[in-house]
């Protein structure tokens, strides 16, 4: 047990060891992280009064990125089915950072809602057995119970398979695989219930739309992998990771079938409602062309549709997804997409026009700005560190004896991971 | 009319929870303030849901909540928690041929109820359309902000709304926490003490009846109504959702009083009273009169009528 404790300072001491490079990007961490949370404690005193939310629109920007952010979470499922079910050896050497990526997407995604909250300190009221929580009832019920055993799944895999290599021993796919079997319907259930969480409201005709479960998914996997991508490229050019080609391209191949899904419900969507022109369009109207000289996001949604479509073709030709520029242009094009698609532009509409018809223009204030920089921050630093802690035990230049003997080279690892097949 | 069900109102397994908060309050109060702070501060954080009191508790915490107040407002208010009369089911009619769309009842909510003055809220909202316009299902033609020299217009006829008190709603089922319900009165409230504010409910409400606290109410001291319910009209917090409680602290006395937006109207458009006596004003309008409810096909079954008597 002492030597446990003991590895884990060891491995724990990682994170002050660095280049310079290093410690001026936590020094950037740093600066948003202050900036955000002392804007929190602002908020707190005053209320929610310093963001533009009002009784109109009484979710805004917190809520869109946290509705953004579940579908990074969940789209890293879209790594481990290649990875584990069909043995996809280039994807399987890399699935375990993406799976703390989820998990760096769901702690964004706790404080998101935390930041929203005009009583963070009520929060236990709504834990099981500590709260009264309102399952089955509420969806929000249903999005804390799926969200924080996706997070407790994807912890459990990363530090289950980290440990076993940091001990120089074969993890145990009889463990592995019925987690990361549980954990593909799950990463789904999350986007899901976070969709219906909007879905299921019938006084908000833009979200009561059945298209939006599958909308949701669709996009989620376009956004989330070609975040990996882009965080993948970056780390094996700062630390010693192996990431082999064919493991980018294959995902860049998904997500160009994913944004074609993805165009194909979004089209769907707009003739319906359209062609119908019924009371219900007044939303889309609003969002695409605005409504009653109201124009607010516009120049926005225009702008993801068009970034989505130049995306797409990118991704479906081989040889656009091949080149690093053009796939790295398509990458940043589909984040900033279905940041817009799914964030702001899914959430505002839905009370735009209100209940009562009025319409309120909502756009964040500085506030909800430095807060959600703050936030992004934080979960950027917690990954950083997570890798930073990671990439040695898995490249091996970090072990501790036990099994084997104590192993400084990346070829070794290589070899017991692919020899404990499925 | 037609009588949706009504659901069995939930049960709570207090020994159960009662122990776990104890097990709770260890682990929670790392993260609080010290142990030196204000007692009433750690009974204020582990307050129990109104729900789950019993008679003893809640008299305990009728009497702090009191102080609380007196303290912060300098004026000592009365807070009752009354429980509903039995076989009575409220409901409310609103005539729109008389309605002349003066707010009065809009303000006198506003005082009876205390609700913020800075910055604004308001629990009842009047609707101005033109003569000709859509309005029954699509209100988007609708005005909130006018403001002539004198009411009623040449050409306009309005329609007040607050909550609907629906006997099937949508905010209820979507409070993550049970902070709000239904009374066996028909009556939804909000235990002020229990909301977390994340305000999912404002989005399930169909009729813009739920309003939040952006910041601390303001309301002047001289103008503080100090005869309160602790589920209706007594001072809210920062944070917090509130809504129209058919001024709870009125109606759920006896004899009872009218709710404010009634007393006040001085066209006598407002109607109100108790579903289930066969002689009420309200039964009669509902019998007799041809009534509509707001956004029937959402099958919210609100408890609020409108009707033309003339």
């Amino acid at each position: 047990m002492m030597d446990q404790i003991k590895h884990f300072f060891i491995a724990l001491k990682q994170i002050v060891k660095g280049s310079r490079g290093y410690y001026i990007w936590i020094g950037i961490l740093g600066f948003f992280m202050l900036l955000g949370w002392s804007t929190y404690v602002i908020q707190l005193k005053r209320g929610l009064i310093v963001t533009a939310m009002r009784d109109q629109v009484s979710w805004g920007f917190y809520l869109s990125n946290f509705t953004f952010l579940v579908g990074v979470a969940a789209a890293a499922v879209l790594l481990v089915i290649p990875a584990y079910i069909y043995n996809f050896k280039p994807i399987k050497e890399i699935v375990l950072f993406s799976e703390m990526l989820a998990i760096a997407a769901i702690f964004m995604c706790i404080m998101f809602i935390m930041v929203d909250l005009g009583r963070p300190d009520r929060v236990w009221h709504l834990f099981p057995f500590f709260g009264t929580m309102n399952f089955p009832s509420s969806l929000l019920a249903w999005d804390v119970l799926v969200l924080n055993g996706y997070l407790v799944l994807n912890i459990a895999v990363v530090f289950y398979v980290m440990y076993r290599i940091a001990h120089n021993m074969e993890y145990s796919m009889a463990v592995v695989k019925p987690l990361v079997i549980l954990s593909i319907p799950w990463a789904i259930s999350i986007h899901t219930v976070t969709a219906f969480l909007y879905n299921g409201l019938p006084a908000r005709s833009f979200w009561n739309a059945s298209i939006l479960a599958p909308r949701f998914l669709a996009s989620a996997f376009c956004s989330g992998p070609a975040l990996m991508i882009i965080i993948f490229q970056v780390l094996r050019k700062i630390s010693d990771l192996e990431i082999e080609d064919s493991a980018i391209s294959k995902i860049a191949e998904l997500i160009a079938y994913a944004m074609g899904f993805n165009l194909f419900l979004f089209g769907a969507e707009m003739f319906k409602e359209f062609y119908s022109g019924t009371a219900q369009l007044a939303p889309f109207q609003y969002l695409y062309f605005g409504l009653h000289g109201y124009h607010g996001l516009v120049p926005w949604l225009w702008t993801a549709l068009i970034f989505n479509l130049i995306a797409f073709f990118l991704f479906l030709s081989p040889r656009a997804r091949n080149n690093v520029v053009t796939l790295n242009m398509a990458c940043v094009l589909v984040i900033i997409g279905v940041y817009i698609e799914k964030g702001m532009g899914l959430v505002v509409p839905g009370f735009i026009p209100g209940t009562l018809g009025e319409i309120y223009e909502y756009f964040p204030t500085h506030s909800e700005i430095f807060v959600s920089l703050g936030v992004w921050a934080t979960g950027a630093l917690l990954y950083t560190l997570m890798l930073k802690v990671a990439i040695p035990i898995y490249t091996g230049r970090l072990r501790f004896a036990r099994g084997a003997a104590t192993v400084g080279e990346s070829a070794a690892i290589r070899g017991s991971v692919t020899s404990a097949e499925l | 009319m037609k009588e949706p069900k009504i659901s069995p109102p939930r049960e709570h397994k207090v020994a159960r929870r009662s122990f776990l908060k104890g097990a709770a309050l260890g682990s929670v109060a790392l993260a609080l303030p010290s142990r030196d702070a204000d007692a009433s501060i750690w009974d204020a954080f582990f307050q129990k849901h109104f729900r789950e009191m019993n008679d003893k508790e809640l008299k305990k915490v009728l009497k702090r909540l009191e102080q609380e107040y007196a303290e912060k407002y300098g004026v000592d208010i009365d807070i009752s928690a009354n429980k509903p009369l039995s076989g009575v089911l409220f409901g409310y009619g609103l005539d729109l041929s008389r309605c002349i769309g003066c707010r009065r009842c809009v303000y006198a909510c506003v005082g009876e109820n205390n609700q913020s003055r800075d910055p604004q809220i308001q629990w009842i909202t009047v609707l101005r359309f033109k003569k000709g316009d859509k309005w029954v299902n699509d209100l988007e033609n609708a005005d909130k902000y006018y403001n002539p020299d004198k009411v009623p217009e040449e050409g306009y006829f309005y329609m007040p709304t607050q909550c609907q008190q629906c006997e099937n709603p949508p905010c209820v089922s979507a409070c993550p926490t049970q902070a709000t319900w239904k009374e066996d009165d028909g009556i939804i409230v909000v235990d002020y003490n229990w909301c977390i504010g994340c305000r999912y409910c404002m989005a399930a409400c169909p009729y813009g009846a739920r309003h939040f606290n952006w910041t601390g109410p303001g309301i002047p001291k001289d103008e503080i109504n100090t005869k309160t319910h602790y589920l209706g009209n007594r001072p809210r917090y920062h944070g917090i959702v509130e809504k129209c409680t058919f001024c709870i602290q009125r109606t759920r006395n006896t004899p009872g009083r009218y709710p404010a937006c009634v007393e006040i109207c001085p066209v006598g458009a407002r109607k109100f009273g108790n579903m289930l006596d066969p002689k009420s004003e309200i039964r009669y309008c509902i019998e007799n009169k041809r009534i509509f409810r707001l956004k029937e096909d959402l099958n919210t079954y609100p408890k609020f009528f409108y009707f033309f008597a003339t």
